[in-house]
């Protein structure tokens, strides 16, 4: 089916200006969300949807509150329903750019299912998630992400839980796009929330944001500038995957799983690195890239972007279909179909 | 058949029972068809087991339809006049609904050793007792089917699904009603087999020639008063279709796109059934993946600019709690059907129950005042629904409607509305780039707020579940807080303006009133009109709109000194009115039985608070 867009689009040249709210920002000072909403808000002048169009959606926790610094639309709800909100907000009115914003805990434990299930259907919606392994709002307890056995409020002999990848959650529930940043990488964070936006389907964006107060310098392993570029790999479509200051690392596939080699070394040269495909329906590579860390970088930009027809385009076709072809006009004509007699 | 004594009678009650898949609620549903297009008025009750299909010829497995037609129907009956009991089990479990006196017809066929224990008899259920009280025709269903299907080299299987048709012939006959509504029904429902067609239509005609061949029953042939209706176009109508029709309905009158998200759950899922086949009609169906996404997503629908509606029954109300709360605090409209079933926790899901009037009224978190309104008859839930989403739009109210399993899942006769004759809803939709607006600013009169759409200029606003200020940004100030509970609470009550004053039936000059609400009328108005003809002084006030109520509900009230307030739960409406009436002492009756009220129940208890 050709795909069809929804939201207009305007000439009107918006600068950042445009989407910020007269609202004071509440965050405390030195959170990374200041630097996410900073990065989404110099992502929407880019995309030209019509600014009256776009609305957020956010659920329960610190990061919910950006509804109230951007300045469209927008609806703080309630602790994990945002993607249930949101799904309501696009079925009743396709033409709205769809924003979700969700933390860790409001997304993959209490709203866990509706998130699942947003990716599932493929619906046209823009979901980021700030992970920053912590309930912030509530002053410290573990959350979904929270690194295993790490102390916190409410896991005092540190936590036996182990953590969800969300990279892992949107593949598994058949996601057609996941990108990843970091919160310290601004630029970055606009080009996938960017890209994320023209993926006509479900788009996942998960942001590693630093909590200042309850799990300050969760993410430092890998984004302290000292070790950034050895500790994580920005992906680029169609180009291999070198990571380090001087690109001299890359990642290879052993024939059994995935493994960081030095160019040069061992005889390894540029065409032994493995190339990034953001579009490969399989969702394997994908999977491993997701799930890198500890010895392999961590991957960030976008790692998957899979072409599937949106439930959006499907519902719309559908209402279409019917409301040009199907058996009733208007309501006299149902109410009197059928088995009727007159009295 | 003009030989035949025919005996005219008002009314008459007809139970289908037999095993789960026996077609019982297929008879059920054809005779009261062919009896409403030849002129009855009727009413249905479908009462049937939670299993889809539980062990074979078990009493678990008895599924049952009852069809009361006649020329003034208001319930589907008390007991039966005439009970078909397809196998032992159901003949067990449903002699209990039949009247003394009543024609029982049994399929001899399955009252085999086999069958008997299966149904728990020890002995002959054809006791001395038995044969004297009650007239018997003890029919070969089974084996008659079974000797037209090989005539006609049908497979045992699909013959064994027409033993219904026997039955339903036999009813035709003591009904003294021609087989021709049913042929066509046939005709039209397997046009494609020709063969199926040919097996049920002689089948059902074999039951019919059966019945006429049985001299000892034809004295008992009945032909039932026609109804005396307002002149008009008629159909028959579930509930829980009404339901669905009723809120398309409203979306045409209002111009607001219709969305419903909901989750299956019985017995409300015809509601969401019945608008997945509308989209012809702008009906924009979600089948969330839980109860809470159907309300969530719905109140999405709304912000965006939907008449937006979920439907449920209890359990599901029960997780929808904290998002009704949070359409009151963004004073969104939505419609909550809730088809009540019996509870607590899953409960009686196939039966019906008045018993989430507490949780509809007071089931939320703080203060949270919204509209409650109730059907009161299969037929009407249509204008009910109607007006749920009329109030919703008008008045930027979240309202929850409640229905029941009886009404849901029960038929009626229906007289068609034209649109035309429907009023015109006006949703408080903002103007475009209005200077003025702000998200909680109130209309004066009835404290309702204007609704501005996502996509409109110069509106651009914030939602949500924190309190704010009439502005529209946040505020934790307290008395902010406060002005803005009164509010909320002043748009809820201020709706009794704009609703009708409540009425008194019967005799309004009654030394007794009768209260009820929602899906009980037909049976209250039945015991109530009895009684009255008995030379007994009843007056009878039924009540559909729950919260707010009719201003005039207290003067009412305080004219009689005897009040029973009926209710199929353990007192939560008589509770609740003497909370806003504690002057008015209030008899209760309560039945707690996943079963609608009968007349001789009720007309019983009357009599019994009369005499006090």
């Amino acid at each position: 089916m050709t795909e069809k867009h929804f939201v207009p689009k305007t000439d009107a040249e918006y600068t950042k200006k445009d989407f910020t709210s007269d609202q004071m920002v509440k965050w405390c000072p030195g959170c990374g969300d200041h630097a996410i909403l900073s990065a989404l808000l110099n992502a929407f002048p880019l995309l030209h949807d019509k600014k009256e169009n776009i609305c957020m959606v956010s659920g329960i926790g610190c990061s919910s509150r950006i509804p109230y610094y951007v300045d469209t639309y927008g609806f703080h709800s309630i602790h994990g329903r945002a993607c249930a909100i949101a799904t309501g907000v696009k079925l009743a009115n396709p033409a709205l750019s769809v924003w979700v914003n969700m933390g860790d805990g409001d997304s993959m434990a209490i709203g866990g299912n509706h998130l699942i299930h947003a990716i599932r259907r493929n619906q046209d919606l823009n979901i980021t998630i700030f992970n920053n392994e912590i309930y912030g709002l509530t002053k410290g307890q573990y959350s979904p992400t929270t690194k295993f056995g790490q102390v916190t409020k409410t896991s005092p002999y540190g936590t036996i839980d182990y953590p969800f990848n969300p990279g892992e959650l949107v593949m598994g529930s058949q996601g057609t796009f996941f990108a990843r940043s970091l919160d310290v990488m601004p630029p970055l964070t606009t080009e996938v929330m960017t890209r994320a936006a023209e993926h006509d389907g479900a788009s996942v964006v998960e942001v590693l944001q630093n909590c200042v107060i309850f799990n300050d310098k969760t993410h430092q392993a890998i984004t302290d500038r000292a070790v950034r570029d050895d500790r994580t790999i920005v992906l680029e479509h169609g180009k291999p995957m070198l990571f380090g200051k001087n690109k001299e690392k890359g990642i290879r596939f052993n024939g059994r799983q995935l493994e960081a080699v030095v160019i040069g070394e061992n005889g390894i040269t540029v065409d032994d690195i493995l190339v990034h495909h953001e579009d490969t329906e399989d969702v394997g590579i994908h999977m491993m890239l997701a799930r890198m860390g500890g010895d392999l970088p961590v991957a960030l930009g976008v790692i998957r972007n899979v072409k599937k027809v949106s439930y959006t385009q499907l519902y719309e076709a559908q209402m279409e279909e019917q409301m040009e072809h199907g058996k009733y006009r208007c309501m006299d004509d149902l109410l009197n179909s059928g088995d009727t007699w007159e009295v | 058949m003009s030989q035949n004594q025919i005996v005219n009678k008002e009314d008459i009650v007809v139970r289908f029972a037999g095993d789960s898949g026996d077609g019982m609620q297929l008879s059920g549903t054809l005779f009261s068809d062919a009896s409403a297009l030849t002129g009855n008025d009727i009413a249905t009750f479908p009462d049937y087991p939670a299993e889809i299909r539980a062990p074979h010829n078990t009493i678990a497995g008895v599924s049952g339809y009852q069809v009361h037609v006649g020329k003034s129907i208001y319930s589907s009956g008390d007991k039966c006049d005439i009970l078909v009991a397809m196998n032992p089990a159901s003949f067990k479990s449903n002699l209990k609904w039949a009247k003394k006196g009543a024609t029982v017809i049994v399929d001899i066929d399955t009252f085999t050793t086999e069958g008997l224990e299966k149904a728990g008899y020890t002995a002959d259920p054809f006791t001395e007792e038995f044969e004297r009280d009650y007239t018997i025709i003890k029919a070969p269903v089974t084996s008659f089917t079974a000797r037209i299907g090989e005539e006609q080299g049908i497979d045992k299987k699909t013959t064994e699904k027409c033993r219904n048709m026997f039955a339903l012939g036999i009813i035709f006959f003591l009904t003294n009603k021609s087989l021709e509504q049913t042929n066509a029904y046939l005709e039209r429902k397997f046009a494609k087999k020709p063969e199926i067609v040919k097996l049920n239509k002689a089948v059902l005609s074999e039951g019919y020639e059966y019945a006429d061949k049985l001299e000892a029953i034809h004295s008992h042939i009945v032909s039932v008063a026609t109804a005396e209706m307002p002149k008009g176009r008629y159909r028959n109508i579930t509930g829980n279709v009404a339901t669905a029709w009723g809120l398309l309905a409203a979306s045409e009158k209002s111009g607001r796109r219709l969305f419903l998200g909901s989750y299956p759950i019985t017995p409300a899922t015809d509601v969401m059934v019945e608008l997945a086949k509308h989209k012809s009609l702008g009906a924009r169906v979600f089948q969330a993946e839980d109860e809470i996404a159907g309300i969530c997503s719905a109140i999405g629908a709304s912000y965006a600019g939907a008449l937006a509606c979920t439907s449920t029954s209890g359990p599901g109300l029960s997780l929808k709690s904290e998002a009704l709360g949070l359409a009151v605090m963004t004073e969104l409209p939505l419609v909550v059907v809730d088809v009540q079933r019996g509870g607590p926790s899953t409960g009686l899901p196939t039966k019906t129950e008045q018993s989430d009037l507490a949780q509809a009224l007071y089931g939320r978190n703080g203060e949270a005042p919204l509209v409650v309104v109730a059907a009161s008859s299969s037929a009407n839930c249509f204008y009910w629904a109607f007006e749920a989403a009329r109030i919703a739009l008008e008045h930027m109210t979240p309202v929850i409607l409640l229905t029941d399993g009886y009404l849901g899942n029960g038929s009626q006769l229906f007289r068609i509305p034209k649109m035309a004759d429907l009023p015109t809803i006006k949703p408080r939709l903002a103007t475009p780039n209005d200077p003025n607006y702000k998200p909680f600013y109130r209309d004066p009169e009835t404290y309702a707020r204007q609704w501005a759409l996502p996509g409109m200029e110069g509106l651009r606003h914030r939602v949500g579940g924190l309190e704010k200020a009439p502005e529209g940004n946040l505020s934790t100030d307290p008395e902010n807080h406060a002005l803005m509970c009164r509010n909320r609470q002043e748009k809820v009550d201020r709706v009794a303006n704009y609703i009708p004053e409540q009425e008194v039936q019967g005799n309004p000059d009654g030394d007794l009133l009768v209260v009820g609400w929602g899906g009980t009328s037909g049976a209250l108005t039945l015991a109530v009109e009895e009684m009255n003809k008995e030379g007994k002084k009843v007056a009878y006030t039924h009540f559909n709109y729950i919260c707010p109520l009719p201003k005039n509900t207290g003067d009412i009230l305080r004219k009689y000194k005897k009040i029973v307030v009926c209710e199929l739960n353990n007192g939560q409406f008589a509770g609740y009115l003497r909370t806003q009436f504690p002057e008015c002492p209030m008899h209760q009756y309560n039945k707690i039985m996943g079963l609608p009220f009968e007349v001789g129940e009720l007309k019983a208890e009357f009599n019994k608070i009369l005499g006090e």
